[in-house]
């Protein structure tokens, strides 16, 4: 064994089972960590669809959840590792500020809404208004996502491997999406835009740290905002 | 918010848990929603008869003698009381002359619900408690729809909890809330439908029934719902046979399905499918926004 596992294998795993322990038991143990403690990596078992699962994770700890989560898992997560061996409900990721969450099976609504920055990774599909207000979040859906998704995005880049819905992008910001199946509409004031090198550089980057190694770049669409709604102007009143 | 729950079983053996089932899916949605509850249960029909599920603010007075006064009125019926609600039997062929007859002998009483196989349960209060009253857990059936109530549109009365019923072995329960419920009222009461509250989602179900009267079926009456209804709404569908789900097409409103060869299940939420058989290796989706969704015991067989 060499040192790193042996480091590894020293540290102590805490196991919640949500089925007997209040979740506000592991929730305020995610928000006790100490400095220099090894107790980092805890492991959620029997989730049952609970609401607000790891919410609010301000230290660098490695969740595990193992099953399907409610409303809100891992809000507001700065710097923690979350994985849900399962689906998740609305809100998964809300307003993450920094670290990953990784969701294997689907997410419902706005998974990853109005995220300041970190990583959120959906391997099945996600719903309506994926990343809605993004504003420095990135967000790789491995299947599809729903209507509405990326509204008013500011920053942060949205990448879909499969198909979107209606309306994507719609009266976007400066986020940047990447499609690589169709888009069944374009909001409004969202646009194609050409895929110059350095986003085929920038997409790759966000394929690698995703882990996706079987898709490449150059077979993404990338969509932005046409930069003709950011103020009022009356010209554009048919638009709005 | 509103808690709405649904289950329509495939395999048969499950029949006598389809009460128990549905109680607890409920019982887990209490907190999306804590002023009223109910829960429809299509149970077996017999040959010619109907049930007719009445309501009593006094039932000690008004459940008193009432099948020997229905009788002295020519009708051929049992009453089975279940606290302030009772079933009526009663021949078939009678349920369009039902409220007129009660209304004569009993006029306090409100009817709830009728049809072949149909019984409704609805009241004030918190899911468990509405479930232990009318003990559904004992019901079976082949599905039924369940709510939980948090108002917005009307008064918390038990006229104004879901499920709601307008037409036999038809009901509703509704998780949104419709903006142009007013206009669709008044066009059906032309029609000739009555309504029993100011409630938004009685509109819906009654907008089904006129709709399905004209000879469509549920899926292509839930499909007219998606033009005609303006608003939110999640709704969840019960006829004799059908079960059928559909979402507006901004679907902010929640809803998770589960499949399995025993079952279709709905549930505002995933925690109030976690206790279903199976439910492990169930196919688990959320439906799509202005999808039609429906399943049917007659078609399938």
């Amino acid at each position: 064994m060499d040192a790193a596992a042996q480091k590894e294998s020293s540290r102590t795993m805490s196991v919640f089972d949500l089925s007997i322990t209040p979740l506000r038991e592991l929730n305020s143990a995610l928000h006790n960590i100490s400095a220099g403690t090894n107790d980092m990596n805890f492991e959620v078992i029997n989730p049952r669809g609970s609401h607000s699962v790891a919410v609010g994770i301000d230290a660098p700890v490695t969740v595990n959840v193992h099953g399907s989560v409610g409303y809100y898992c891992a809000g507001m997560n700065d710097g923690g590792t979350v994985t849900v061996h399962g689906s998740a409900g609305p809100g998964v990721a809300e307003n993450m500020m920094s670290g990953i969450v990784v969701i294997e099976g689907d997410a419902s609504q706005y998974a990853g809404a109005t995220g300041r920055g970190g990583l959120l990774v959906i391997k099945g599909n996600a719903a309506s208004r994926c990343g809605i207000s993004m504003k420095g979040i990135d967000i790789v859906v491995h299947g599809n996502i729903g209507h509405m998704s990326a509204f008013m995005g500011q920053s942060g880049s949205l990448v879909v491997l499969g198909n979107a819905g209606d309306a994507l992008g719609d009266s976007l910001y400066e986020a940047k999406l990447f499609v690589r199946g169709t888009v069944k509409s374009l909001g409004a004031d969202c646009i194609e835009k050409e895929m110059r090198p350095e986003h085929i550089e920038h997409l790759a980057k966000l394929l690698e740290k995703a882990g996706i190694t079987d898709v490449k770049p150059e077979e993404f669409k990338r969509y932005g905002s046409a930069r003709k709604l950011y103020t009022f102007n009356i010209d554009n009143a048919d638009a709005y | 918010m509103c808690g709405i729950v649904g289950l329509f079983l495939k395999d048969r053996s499950l029949e006598p848990q389809l009460g128990t089932l549905l109680s607890d899916m409920l019982i887990t949605m209490t907190d999306r929603g804590p002023d009223s509850a109910g829960i429809a249960i299509y149970g077996t029909a017999a040959d010619g008869r109907a049930k007719v599920t009445i309501q009593s603010a006094s039932p000690d007075t008004d459940f008193a003698g009432l099948a020997d006064a229905l009788k002295a009125k020519g009708l051929d019926t049992s009453v089975v009381v279940k606290s302030t609600h009772a079933v009526l039997d009663i021949p078939a062929d009678k349920t369009g002359d039902i409220r007129e007859l009660l209304a004569s002998v009993r006029p306090n009483v409100r009817v709830m619900g009728s049809g072949d196989s149909v019984e409704i349960y609805k009241e004030t209060g918190l899911p468990k408690d509405v479930v232990s009253v009318f003990d559904v857990r004992s019901m079976s059936g082949t599905h039924g729809i369940g709510h939980t109530r948090m108002a917005t549109e009307s008064a918390v009365t038990t006229l104004g909890a879901h499920p709601f019923s307008t037409g036999d072995d038809q009901c509703l329960v509704h998780n949104g809330s419709l903006s142009n419920h007013n206009n669709i009222r008044r066009e059906l009461i032309r029609e000739g439908m009555t309504f029993e509250t100011q409630n938004d989602s009685e509109v819906a179900a009654a907008y089904l029934t006129s709709q399905m009267a004209k000879g469509k079926d549920l899926g292509e009456a839930l499909t007219g719902a998606l033009d005609d209804l303006d608003g939110f709404f999640t709704f969840v569908v019960g006829t004799k046979s059908g079960f059928g789900v559909v979402r507006d097409p901004i679907a902010c409103k929640p809803a998770v399905m589960a499949e399995t060869d025993q079952y279709v299940a709905f549930g505002s939420e995933y925690r109030a499918l976690v206790n279903l058989p199976g439910i492990e290796t169930a196919r688990v989706w959320e439906p799509e926004p202005a999808t039609v969704y429906f399943w049917d015991h007659e078609k399938a067989a």
